[in-house]
């Protein structure tokens, strides 16, 4: 009954005590523990064993234990316990393997009660018994866990995990006689107190060691667990087979998991490595956490409630020698930070976009896919309990497609035909042949492919050829060069906060990875060794500041790069920009309209445009030799040869003849040629085809057109056949192939009526033909010439 | 340019060890046969055995081995020698293999030519002409910056700083510090990412941990070099110290002992217990005993083939004990408070993801191998010597297990396999046939091999702990 009472003065402190507070230790703390009274705080580590009493306005140091001349290993705790239902009574985990209890009511310093050393490796849990007084449990790195009665000297019964390391043991909270353990294979078992020989249920959890876990204070069944695989899950019990029934991710391996009193969702995490903030999750939204404490600057070791009714007050110990007691109204959330919406280019010019459903959900009257678009909802989240401060969100993403796009992805090879009927590959400069293809390319609403040609372009044109031709007619070309992607962002509300900031930061990543992505090369050219510069304009920067970089570069370069300001028509490029965009604009519109409060509107309309990224061409410095780009180009062309547009694979390769040649190994190339010739026949695209066997430079496939050329004539004499020459026969030594028209001998096209035989020089015939319908020789035969 | 994996290869001298150079003296005879040569990929283990083991139907190693073999071996067509003396113990091999394929060819922060010049730098630490001509081979077979080849001044700068990590991990690894992982990453123009210093990390402490095997095993070279790496007495197995016949006294008797002592240390541990002092002593003893196991008269300098050597600066920097008298010791490394399986793994998996899975199967399957077997024992529990050799190694290099007693060690390791153990580990180059034959006498080969397994992933966990730790407290 005085224990009682006490409980409740101590609750009563605690809420009003709960404030954010911190002390140094001497040392790193490895596990704490705090009474049921929540009023003090047990610190263990290597170097540690003391208790600190939580005042109001700080942590006050009541007790050191570590006391002796020359402290033992038995001090250097792994883990430390403080009893639930005892005061006096705690008890550590040593790393040596010994287990000890220390009773606080002894009169002498040394508070130590009792010793077992029957682990033979490090301990890594102690665990009391919630409702017993002297039961207490432990598991070690040898594999066994060991039940101890503390009137006894020796554990009364031992369980073992069959040689894996224990690192949890944990009593049920509900039930009187089991509890959990966890091991560093993976596994969790359940055993029952009262058979050491075998355990009850045993499951494989994570992958790799489970460090920690849990039971949920108020429902019996559930578990939580936490291991090196960066997951906390959530099993229930009940069921026959244990059933994940949450899964968390984290960002590192979690050492420590603990269910947030009186909040039935919710548990806190710690991690071992890398990570030293202590995340408070709420299990159905296992995204961003709840809340995050961030004040340790070494990994946290100990988490704790401070009160086991009192959701509002945890205490934690970290390997940076510090004791903090965490407010929850100081947490931080993660979530206000977060930004709801989200959009991304796709590589092939596709566009995703996802929002809090309620603002794409809203417009019922809207149309809801604009023709080619699918649209996914991912996530979303089940009714709102309103009980929690806590902000439910459900999302909805869509994804926007070019219809036509996507590289022949719909399966019509329409492009493909146009494309190759479309493609110059010879015949012209470099860089016009290029132009010529990126424009085709683009028509076609290829953007990657278009892209790739106008790189090329980049990469390989001779400064010198820029500069000899006309630099206005040369940029006024390349308008569409500088800028690959761009967008324009509108804000329409008229606060502009901190998120739409953060919105429009991640926005640029975004691009920024998609350009990564578009340019296949990627660090290499990308400015680390400052040989290519992309500029990536932040919003703030206006065009001005744009046009004055140019303006720098323009003087250090004049000669060559002598460019009229307009040559910069940020705002054709944006419209040039084919169907991907114009969806998403009307599928904005009615909400751009509706204009809710904080919504980020994402529009392509150029007006008022601020370019947010600009690639351009004028960076880079002329002298940048092209060989420098051939492994970037050689591994572009395998992967458009991977990814089954062996076209461009071909066409790159003829388009850039010796400048690449050498780079890629000859059965490679024949291998491209052979495939993209079978193409163009299927097609029957004859003349493409021939084309590139002309003008392939691969031994093997110019001589493709030197087969099945023999033709095999007979003599229109004396209808032998013509075995050496083909206009004289040996036999009947006439010439066999006299123009009917002429008499002279044909060389070169000779052509001839199949009816009867006789024929002559191409041209003739087709002006006798013209005239009259039969033979020329006169033999009353009706030619037909067609 | 033109440059011959081999061709840069010049002419060297050949090996002699310490104790024939005294008798060479003493004779002044020229008893040296260059040109010497023992058949096989071991000059410690006769050729039949592995063969042998190798021929054992059904080859006990899934198609997936089979795969990486094929691909690791087939440049020369055939396996090299240190996989053929691995292959004796298969399930060792898998991972091995599955691990070093991961490294090396797989996906990873570090080009590919990177990664074979890291091989080179590691293993020319311990002079280790093996491993070098095989990674010489390789990175010419890539065909980028073969003038690379010509030595560690030719190299790019950013892997002429890794020197001084590749130097200290070799000799010394409880001296690096945070500091030295700030000097590799801190932003400049050859600045390390921290996923390529990991790369780079695990790369060298696996190819210093390999060199110990190839010298361990006696490990012949590929092809029949002119010289051969080991000193002709030991090839010759003639010429035995006498004091190998003085140390034990009978063969039979010896692992009679041992056993015993297994047997009786088992029990032990069921009613006695140490107090702290003593087994704190316990480990100070085996720590300073360490220092002069072995430790006698380096008076010969090994010398550099420059063959080696020009891949080695400041050659000068060699094993120093880790507890000297009458020095400032480091701290003592204590597992409990960064150990592979919770810090190092979580680091290693969170900046090269996946390495961290096959180095813990790996070191998870060196330590539980075993055969159940004693020479010609069967049915023995052999984990308690798998451990005292795995933490005798840890204990040298300064890592002290709170849970574990020291004083087994002592039982269970005879001197000879002391001196053994710490050559293998700590100066590999030094290890002699007559040390390995000292120890063990009824032991097959295969088992000494095993012991080698267990040394060398020991040593490399040794390193990667060491680096780990820095590595995160630079995080910090």
């Amino acid at each position: 009954m005085e224990k009682m009472t006490r409980v409740s003065a101590g609750l009563g402190s605690a809420s009003v005590a709960g404030k954010t507070m911190f002390c140094h230790l001497d040392a790193p703390a490895n596990a704490i523990s705090v009474c049921r009274d929540a009023a003090q705080v047990v610190v263990a580590g290597r170097n540690i064993f003391k208790i600190y009493t939580l005042e109001e306005d700080g942590f006050v140091e009541r007790l050191n234990l570590r006391v002796g001349r020359k402290p033992s290993l038995n001090f250097s705790c792994a883990d430390v316990m403080w009893h639930q239902m005892d005061e006096n009574l705690l008890a550590t985990a040593a790393t040596n393997g010994a287990v000890v209890t220390w009773n606080l009511g002894r009169s002498c310093r040394n508070k130590q009660e009792q010793l077992f050393t029957e682990h033979k490796r490090t301990v890594n849990k102690v665990c009391f018994h919630p409702t017993e007084v002297h039961i207490l449990l432990s598991g070690s790195q040898d594999g066994f866990m060991k039940c101890f009665d503390l009137r006894k000297k020796e554990s009364v019964s031992t369980f073992s995990g069959q040689s894996e390391s224990v690192r949890d043991v944990q009593f049920s909270m509900k039930d009187y006689f089991t509890f959990a353990a966890s091991f560093e294979n993976g596994n969790v078992q359940l055993w029952d107190i009262r058979r050491p020989d075998r355990y009850e249920r045993m499951f494989t959890a994570h992958t790799g060691p489970v460090f920690c876990c849990d039971w949920h204070p108020d429902d019996r069944g559930w578990l939580a667990t936490g291991g090196r695989d960066k997951m906390v899950k959530v099993w229930d019990m009940t069921t026959n087979r244990a059933k994940e029934i949450y899964c968390v991710q984290t960002i590192a391996s979690v050492a420590r998991v603990k269910w947030r009193p009186e909040r039935k969702w919710h548990l806190a995490t710690c991690s071992m490595m890398v990570d030293h903030n202590i995340y408070v999750w709420d299990i159905r939204r296992p995204y961003i956490p709840f809340a995050t404490f961030e004040e340790h600057k070494d990994v946290t070791t100990g988490i704790v409630w401070r009160h086991q009714h009192d959701p509002q007050v945890l205490l934690s110990g970290s390997k940076d020698s510090t004791l903090y007691q965490h407010a929850f109204k100081d947490a931080s959330r993660p979530i206000d930070r977060a930004n709801p919406e989200g959009l991304c280019f796709g590589l092939l010019g596709d566009l995703a976009f996802a929002a809090k459903e309620s603002l794409v959900g809203g417009e019922a009257g809207r149309k809801p896919y604009p023709t080619g678009d699918r649209r996914h909802p991912i996530f979303f989240f089940k009714k709102p309990d309103v009980t929690e401060q806590f902000a439910q969100v459900s999302s909805v993403l869509n994804v926007f497609e070019s219809p036509a796009g996507g590289g022949g992805a719909a399966g019509l090879m329409d492009w493909f035909v146009q494309t190759a009927q479309l493609y110059l590959l010879s015949g012209k400069p470099f860089a016009e042949l290029c132009d010529h293809n990126a424009k085709v390319a683009k028509q076609l609403n290829r953007p990657q492919v278009s892209t790739t040609w106008t790189m090329l372009r980049i990469m390989f044109s001779e400064p010198a050829n820029l500069s000899s031709s006309s630099a206005n007619h040369n940029f006024s070309k390349l308008g569409t060069l500088p800028l690959m992607n761009s967008f324009s962002m509108k804000e329409l509300s008229s606060v502009l906060n901190e998120r739409n900031k953060e919105n429009r930061q991640d926005n640029i990543h975004s691009l920024e990875t998609n350009i990564n992505n578009n340019d296949v090369e990627n660090e290499e050219t990308e400015g680390s060794e400052g040989q290519a510069e992309y500029v990536f304009g932040d919003a703030e920067l206006d065009d001005d500041d744009l046009y004055s970089m140019e303006h720098d570069n323009q003087t250090v370069e004049e000669q060559d790069y002598a460019l009229p300001q307009e040559a910069f028509p940020l705002r054709h490029e944006i419209m040039d920009h084919p169907s991907a965009p114009e969806p998403l604009e009307k599928a904005e519109s009615p909400h751009v309209s509706g204009s809710e409060a904080e919504s980020v509107c994402v529009c392509l309309t150029p007006s008022e445009s601020v370019s947010l990224i600009s690639v351009s061409q004028l960076l880079f410095p002329p002298n940048l030799p092209p060989p420098f780009f051939c492994p970037v180009v050689k591994e572009m062309l395998s992967y458009y040869a991977e990814q089954g547009d062996v076209q461009m694979a071909v066409s790159v390769l003829i388009v850039l003849g010796e400048r690449i040649r050498k780079e890629i190994d000859d059965l490679t190339q024949e291998h491209w040629y052979m495939s993209y010739i079978d193409l163009l026949q299927r097609f029957e695209l004859w003349n493409v085809s021939n084309e590139v066997i002309k003008l392939s430079t691969c031994a093997a496939i110019s001589c493709l057109n030197q087969t099945s050329t023999t033709l095999h004539i007979n003599c229109s004499n004396c209808k032998r056949p013509l075995n050496n020459r083909g206009w004289i026969c040996d036999r009947c030594h006439q010439c066999a192939s006299v123009c009917a028209v002429c008499h002279h001998v044909v060389r070169g096209l000779f052509v001839w009526c199949q009816g009867c035989g006789h024929g002559g020089h191409l041209e003739h015939m087709r002006s006798w033909l013209r005239d009259n319908t039969h033979c020329p020789t006169g033999c009353g035969h009706l030619c037909e010439y067609t | 340019m033109s440059v011959s994996a081999d061709g840069l290869a010049s002419s060297c001298s050949c090996r002699v060890c310490s104790v024939c150079q005294k008798t060479l003296c003493d004779k002044e005879a020229d008893i040296c046969i260059p040109g010497h040569y023992t058949p096989g990929p071991s000059s410690f283990i006769p050729e039949h055995e592995i063969i042998e083991a190798w021929s054992v139907e059904p080859w006990p190693v899934d198609p997936h081995t089979e795969l990486l073999l094929a691909e690791f071996c087939s440049p020369s067509g055939r396996l090299d020698h240190l996989t053929q003396v691995m292959g004796l113990h298969p399930h060792y091999l898998q991972s091995f293999l599955r691990s070093q394929v991961y490294l090396l060819r797989r996906d990873g922060p570090l080009p590919l030519h990177y990664r074979h010049y890291i091989a080179i730098m590691a293993a020319a630490r311990h002079q280790c002409w093996f491993l070098v001509s095989l990674h010489i081979q390789e990175f010419y077979r890539l065909g980028v910056c073969s003038d690379w080849l010509h030595g560690l001044k030719h190299a790019n700068q950013k892997l002429r700083n890794l020197n001084d990590l590749n130097k200290i991990l070799a000799h010394r690894p409880w001296l690096i510090t945070k500091e030295h992982i700030e000097n590799l990453v801190k932003t400049g123009e050859h600045s390390w990412s921290l996923a390529e210093l990991v790369h780079a990390v695990v790369l060298l402490a696996h190819f210093h941990a390999l060199a110990s095997f190839v010298f361990g095993s006696g490990i012949n070279p590929e092809t029949p070099t002119p010289t051969s790496t080991y000193c002709s007495c030991e090839i010759n197995g003639n010429n035995q110290p006498e004091q190998d016949v003085l140390l034990s006294s009978s063969p039979e008797s010896e692992l009679e002992c041992l056993m015993e002592r297994m047997k009786r240390l088992q029990e032990e541990k069921e009613e006695e217990e140490a107090t702290e002092e003593e087994m704190f002593t316990r480990f100070e003893k085996e720590k300073e005993e360490s220092l002069l196991v072995g430790s006698g008269v380096f008076n010969d300098k090994v010398t550099l083939s420059s063959r080696v050597s020009r891949f080695v600066e400041d050659d000068s920097f060699g094993y120093q004990d880790f507890a000297r008298q009458g020095e400032d010791n480091p701290p003592t490394f204590r597992a409990q408070d960064y150990s592979w399986e919770d810090h190092g793994f979580s680091l290693v998996n969170r900046l090269y993801s996946d390495i961290g899975l096959l180095l813990d199967e790996k070191f998870r399957t060196v330590c539980d191998l075993t055969y159940y077997n004693m020479a010609s024992h069967e049915g023995v529990d052999t984990s308690m010597l798998r451990r005292a050799l795995f933490n005798y190694v840890h204990c040298m290099y300064g890592i002290r297990y709170d849970d574990y007693d020291y004083g087994e060690v002592n039982q269970l390791l005879e001197r000879s396999l002391k001196v053994y153990i710490k050559t293998v580990t700590c100066y590999p180059e030094r290890t002699t046939r007559r040390m390995y034959d000292s120890y063990w006498h009824q032991f097959r080969h295969s088992e000494k091999v095993h012991v080698n397994l267990l040394l060398m992933e020991a040593r490399m966990q040794a390193e990667l702990l060491y680096t780990l730790r820095a590595i995160t407290q630079y995080m910090t």
